[in-house]
This record gives C-alpha cells, sequence and structure tokens, in this order.
C-alpha cells in the first residue's frame, strides 16, 4: 500500500453508491438537511378507519422523477364508502401508460407504467374489504391487472386481456389478509413484468398489526440494454436512491418494512439488515413471526414483512446480500437517530 | 445612341451568353449535390419518412485504449455511432463505480472522451469496463490480464529504442553479411538468390497485410480500417513505382549496376515502412500490456528478420557496393523499427500501425515485381526456371520456418 494513504483507498475503494452515500451522510451536518424527512402521518396505527386516500396521479400527471421515499410511505387505501351491509368498499384506479423514467442517475429507461411509476401504486385495505379497482389501458400493448390472492376467476386479470384503449373493472373481497403483489398477465409475461408493471397489494389484518414506522420496499431490477440480464437493481425504483437518501429512524422505534420481490431474470433477490435482526413473516398471513434473522431470500413474486427496531443509533445499510446486486444499485442506509433526552 | 455595326447577330448572342466557362462546369455537380444535402437535411423526415429504428437505438461507444495505473483506470473511448451519446453510469466487474469523463459525458459523433475510473485493480486480473448511456445502452470492454501501462519516459525511449534495434537493425545488417558469400556464388546461382528474395518478400508481403487486417479489425468500425489499408497498399505500390521510374527508369540506358543499386535501395524502402509499421504494432502491443516481449519473442523476431537483410542485398551482389551505400540502405531498411516502437509505445494508435503496414505491404509488393522484372531481363535462361521456383518456394519456406518463433 506504499504510496496510497487509508484515505486514498477508502475513498478508491468504496463503490458508487457507498461514496455518494458518505457524501450526502457527511453533508447532513446539523443545520443542513439533504436526505428528505419522512412524511407525517406514515405510522398507522388503524388502517381501517383512514378514510382519505393518495389522490391517484391521473394520466400524464405522474411526477417527472420517480420518487423512490414517496413509494417508500405511500399507501393507496382507495375511495372509501360504507356500504349498505356494514362493508367497506374501496375503489381504486389503475391507468396503464408508457413513459420513460429515470432507474439510475442519468439512466432513462422506457418503462411501462401504471399510474405513471415503477412500482405502481401500493394498494391497501383490510380483510374482507369489497375491492374495486378499474383499469384503462392507456399504453400501447394489452395489459391485465393479476393480483395475487383469493378471488373469483373474473378478477384474476389473465383472461380478460384489456385491449389499448380498454378499460376492466377488478371487483373481489380481499382475503386472505398479508401481503401480496400485482402485476400484468399478458404474455411474454417475462417482458411485460420487466417492463415496470407491478406493484405491491397489502391485506391488514381486521385487529391490525402493533403500531409501526410502515415502509414498503419492493426489489427490482431494470434490464436497460434488453439483452435479459439487468444492469441495476433497486428497491422502489432508482439504484443507490437509498444509499444516497439514508431513512431516517430512531432508536426503540418498530419499524415494519413490507418487502416484495418483483425482480426479473433473476431467480431469487434478498435483504440484509446490518446491525439488527428482525422478525420474519412470511407472505404476512401469520401473526406469529416465522423466525428471528437478519437476511431473507425471496423467489420472484415472493413477499414477506420484517420487524425490527434498533437499539444503537448511527449509519446501518440494508442491501441485497447477493453483492453483485448491491453494487448493482440494490443498496439502502438507515440513519438511526438516538432518542431525545426527556427533561 | 447604338448604332447599326455595335449590335451583335442574334445566334452569335445567344451562344457566347449559354457557353458557360469550364469551372462553371466543375462546380455545377457540386452545388447540386449541395443543394440536395440541404434538402435531406431540412425535410429529410418528409422525404424518406421515419427511420424504422430510432437513432438512439443505433448509439455506439467503442473503446480505443484501456490504461492502467496504480488505483486508476482510464478509458479512451471514441462515440463511433449516428447521434450523440452521454455516458451516465460505469461498472467495473459488474459494480457500479465512480468515474470521471473528460472533456463532456455527452460525446457528439466521432469525438473522443476519457473516462477515468478509481478503482483498485489487481494486478493480472480481468478487468471489464462497462459504460451505460442516458437510454440504458452498455458497452463493454474487457482486458484479461491487467498490468500497469508503461508511461513516457527516458528509460522507457531506452527500452524501447533498443527493442527496434534488436528486431529490427541488427536483424538486417546481420542480413548484409551474406553480402560476400553472394558475391562469390556462381553466375546461375546468383538468381537462384534472387528468386529466394522474392520468396522472402512476398512472405513478408502477405504477412504484413494480415497484421494490417488483424489490426483493423480491432479499431471502431467508423474509422474503416479495410479502407486505409487499400489506400495505404495502392499508395505503397504506386509511390514505388513513381520512384522506381525515377531512379531505374532514368539509368536504364546507363550503368546496369546503378539500376540494381537502386532496386536494392527500393526493397530496403519498402521494407523500413513494412518494419515501421511493425515497431508500431510492437510497442503499442508491449504499451497496451497486449505482450510480454520476452528474450524467445525478441530472439525470434531476430531470426525472422535476418532475411529482410539478405534481400535488400542480393540484386546487387555482383556489383560493386561501397560501404557507405550499406550503411545507408540497412538504416533505411531497419531504423524505422525504433521510430516505429516509439511511435507506437507511447501514442498508441491502431490507425498510424494499420496505414504503415499496409504502405509496407504495398511498396514489398512493387519491389518484388522490379526484382522480378530485372531478373527477367538479364536472364540467360527463363525467370519461370526450376531453379528459380525452388528459390521462391525456399524463400516462402524460410520465412514461414522463422515466422513460427515470431507470436504477436
Amino acid at each position: 500500500m506504499s504510496g496510497v494513504s487509508r484515505r486514498q483507498f477508502l475513498r478508491w475503494g468504496l463503490p458508487a453508491g457507498l461514496g455518494l452515500a458518505g457524501a450526502a451522510a457527511s453533508a447532513s451536518a446539523p443545520g443542513k438537511e439533504t436526505a428528505p424527512s419522512l412524511p407525517p402521518g406514515m405510522v398507522h396505527p388503524n388502517p381501517t378507519h383512514y378514510m382519505g386516500g393518495r389522490p391517484v396521479p391521473t394520466e400524464r400527471q405522474a411526477p417527472d422523477a420517480l420518487d423512490p421515499m414517496q413509494i417508500l410511505t405511500a399507501f393507496d387505501f382507495g375511495k372509501v364508502t360504507r356500504l349498505p351491509n356494514g362493508q367497506i368498499q374501496r375503489e381504486y384506479t389503475l391507468i396503464a401508460f408508457d413513459r420513460e423514467i429515470e432507474v439510475a442517475k442519468g439512466v432513462k429507461f422506457p418503462a411501462w407504467t401504471l399510474n405513471g411509476s415503477v412500482p405502481g401504486p401500493t394498494i391497501r385495505c383490510t380483510e374482507g374489504d369489497r375491492l374495486i379497482i378499474h383499469f384503462r389501458n392507456e399504453a400501447a400493448h394489452p395489459h391485465t391487472i393479476h393480483l395475487h390472492g383469493i378471488h373469483p376467476a373474473n378478477a384474476d386479470g389473465v383472461f380478460e386481456v384489456v385491449p389499448p384503449g380498454g378499460t376492466y373493472d377488478y371487483d373481489l373481497m380481499a382475503e386472505p389478509f398479508g401481503l401480496f403483489l400485482y402485476h400484468c398477465h399478458v404474455m411474454p409475461l417475462k417482458k411485460h413484468i420487466h417492463k415496470g408493471l407491478y406493484g405491491a397489494f397489502i391485506v391488514d389484518p381486521k385487529t391490525p398489526r402493533p403500531p409501526a414506522k410502515e415502509l414498503l420496499m419492493v426489489m427490482n431490477g431494470f434490464d436497460t440494454d434488453l439483452d435479459g440480464e439487468n444492469e441495476f437493481y433497486t428497491v422502489n425504483g432508482i439504484a443507490n436512491y437509498f444509499a444516497e437518501h439514508p431513512i431516517s429512524l430512531q432508536v426503540g422505534e418498530p419499524v415494519r418494512i413490507y418487502l416484495v420481490n418483483t425482480t426479473e431474470f433473476d431467480l431469487i433477490n434478498s435483504f440484509h439488515l446490518h446491525g439488527n435482526m428482525f422478525k420474519l413473516f412470511r407472505t404476512g398471513t401469520s401473526l406469529t413471526n416465522f423466525e428471528i434473522t437478519d437476511t431473507v431470500m425471496l423467489c420472484q413474486g415472493e413477499r414477506c414483512i420484517l420487524e425490527f427496531s434498533y437499539k444503537y443509533p448511527g449509519k446501518f445499510m440494508f442491501h441485497a446480500h447477493q453483492s453483485e446486486f448491491a453494487e448493482l444499485g440494490w443498496m439502502g442506509m438507515f440513519d438511526v437517530q438516538a432518542r431525545p433526552q426527556k427533561a | 445612341m447604338p448604332t447599326q455595326d455595335e449590335t451583335l447577330p442574334v445566334a452569335e448572342v445567344a451562344r457566347t451568353s449559354w457557353r458557360p466557362a469550364a469551372w462553371l462546369l466543375l462546380l455545377l455537380p457540386v452545388a447540386i449535390l449541395a443543394g440536395m444535402v440541404a434538402l435531406f437535411l431540412t425535410k429529410g423526415e418528409r422525404l424518406i419518412g421515419r427511420p424504422p429504428i430510432p437513432p438512439d437505438a443505433l448509439l455506439k461507444i467503442e473503446f480505443e485504449r484501456l490504461v492502467f495505473r496504480p488505483g486508476e483506470v482510464i478509458a479512451t473511448v471514441r462515440n463511433t455511432g449516428p447521434d450523440e451519446v452521454t455516458i451516465a453510469q460505469v461498472a467495473v466487474n459488474d459494480a457500479l463505480w465512480q468515474f470521471v469523463v473528460s472533456p463532456t459525458a455527452t460525446l457528439g459523433r466521432m469525438q473522443r472522451a476519457i473516462v477515468t475510473i478509481p478503482y483498485l485493480w489487481e494486478t493480472g486480473d480481468p478487468v471489464e469496463v462497462k459504460l451505460i448511456t442516458s437510454n440504458g445502452l452498455a458497452f463493454k470492454h474487457k482486458v484479461d490480464i491487467a498490468a500497469e501501462t508503461p508511461r513516457p519516459s527516458l528509460g522507457m525511449l531506452g527500452i524501447f529504442a533498443l527493442l527496434g534495434i534488436y528486431v529490427g537493425v541488427i536483424p538486417v545488417y546481420l542480413g548484409f553479411l551474406w553480402f560476400p558469400f553472394l558475391r562469390r556464388v556462381r553466375e546461375r546461382w546468383f538468381h537462384f538468390f534472387l528468386s529466394l528474395t522474392a520468396g522472402l518478400l512476398i512472405f513478408l508481403g502477405v504477412d504484413a497485410l494480415k497484421e494490417a487486417l488483424e489490426a483493423a479489425g480491432k479499431i471502431p468500425g467508423a474509422f474503416k480500417g479495410v479502407g486505409i489499408i487499400l489506400i495505404g497498399v495502392s499508395v505503397g505500390l504506386l509511390g514505388l513505382m513513381a520512384v522506381g521510374e525515377r531512379t531505374m527508369g532514368r539509368r536504364q540506358s546507363g550503368a546496369p549496376g546503378s539500376e540494381r543499386l537502386a532496386l536494392a535501395y527500393l526493397i530496403a524502402a519498402g521494407i523500413g515502412l513494412h518494419n515501421l509499421g511493425e515497431g508500431l504494432a510492437i510497442g503499442a502491443a508491449y504499451a497496451l500490456g497486449n505482450v510480454a516481449l520476452g528474450t524467445f519473442l525478441i530472439v525470434g523476431f531476430t531470426i525472422h528478420n535476418t532475411t529482410e537483410g539478405f534481400g535488400v542485398v542480393a540484386p546487387v551482389a555482383r556489383d560493386r557496393v561501397a560501404l557507405g551505400h550499406l550503411l545507408a540502405m540497412g538504416l533505411l531498411a531497419g531504423g524505422p523499427t525504433v521510430v516505429g516502437t516509439w511511435i507506437g509505445g507511447f501514442t498508441y494508435s491502431a490507425l498510424w500501425s494499420i496505414l504503415f503496414l499496409a504502405l509496407g505491404a504495398g511498396a514489398i509488393f512493387q519491389v518484388v515485381y522490379e526484382l522480378l522484372k530485372l531478373m527477367n531481363r538479364d536472364a540467360r535462361e527463363r525467370a519461370g526456371s526450376v531453379a528459380n521456383f525452388v528459390g521462391l518456394v525456399l524463400g516462402l519456406g524460410i520465412m514461414y520456418l522463422t515466422g513460427l518463433l515470431v507470436q504477436l
């Protein structure tokens, strides 16, 4: 190592994401905020009584750049009405259209989106709700919305292919509770999924899970040169985004991550948490945790819910434990703040 | 008021006004061409319709050079596609990495850029650099064995000079040492050795052409390497022919000895051009780390190139040749190797290597032609005799066998 100082070594040795994350971290010194703080109301204690809902971006109204931080905490609870029998009805609108999105700094990808973003909006409801999903296809190719979970065949989004300009309403009861996903089911599947037509679908149990800071993470990849291999791996759509914009947490704060794997081309993806262990709820269909671990591997289309809280303050990474994915963009950071001292 | 005398006949007026100047006739097609180009550039889409493939799908970046410095990989790249291209991300061995592009990350057509990547590469390991454009296309270049690229220094200059002397200059002079032997051989053996020389030269020319074609395959397609070879071979061939006409042609009526001396000089010049290209290739290969110039390779080149010296002096074997001429011819044939290794080693450019190899090939083929002409003219027997045939084949064979020792 003669001639190269340790400092230089560190500077050279760190990949782009880490280096930039370091820069972002050092810039977040007192008085200078860089990482966007989490919007209020992200803690979601009792979803059943949530009557609002994220305004659905309509055609061409989608923001110019995707905001993975927004996707992290934006849950679409739909337009809620109470039916005469007392049942809650939620209506959602999904619009498929093609647009270019930025998947890594400076790299544009001609995506097939739902409501303009990849992943699409997170559909959230409670077990037993009646769901009506209004789907409108404004894209160039035929598409469908195929939901995971228990529902009638005509709400499965496989045979009722919606042509460009067409619409379809998926009418179903939300069951069982758990973490699911939805995606287009038109052939060729690989193409329709990797281009971006997918999103998370959360069905909360009737008795809500304990309050926690809730985060949605959709792990995906982008094959920008269309050679059947991903150039970038991301969480919520932009490579290295959470490495450059760490997620703020507090020591002791309960955190719940809804983790969905929509990666194409690679059989599996994974999530590894630094400096901590998490309770793992596979598919979120049970309220008893499966195990306590620090790494979980998910196959294509597999999901799980993670619960944890940090014991120590500081910066902690989370990333795919496939080093290749981690170094091609699937890298993030928690910035854990010490609990404010009580006077 | 014009008088009757001053007005020209109507027909005469018409003829003079319709006879355009010669330069106008020259420029007319050019002007129409310029108009058409302007029309296509402004209204092209309406004239030929939208292209079936969007231009940004055809973007292309080609790597010209990969330099390894301690803790750094420096790529020289060129935009050889039809449209401007922006380098947005860089991955080294499948990991996104920091990088700096100079002068700008957006390259116009044929524009060159230097991509500097701080990366602690490991000597001997493969390194693959992947550039990802703003529209997501990926362009890769892989070096199988990473090794530090030599920097220009006086020491390197010396090493390259020595290299050039070993593989270029010494072998040529060594070949000259056959001169006394050639002087003593009997008349009928002389033509045998001239045929042998022709064989050596033909092999050398084809070999140069092969090397040029190989190098042409490695440069960006937009530079049209084969076109450069065509130009090089033609210029080498016709250029030397013109020189030959001026020197040999003029002296034809005079002493045949000076004609043969001129031919020897021409051979030396042709071989010199070839050696310049060869030196460029050797220097570049060494600089690019594509070759470990072991003693075996240098020995191989030395043996291979000794035949060149023989080729130069064979035509003048029956004449008295001043030592000064021999020294000058040796320098003309071997010296360019040194210059070539310098240029190739420090300013690697495959383009020049191709050009000089092609020039050399052309020159050598021309020299072979002159040689055969000479033999035909002063041969008692016909040039196509069995002895000459055996000589030619032997020449090719010697080159083939010594060529086995050389593998760049």
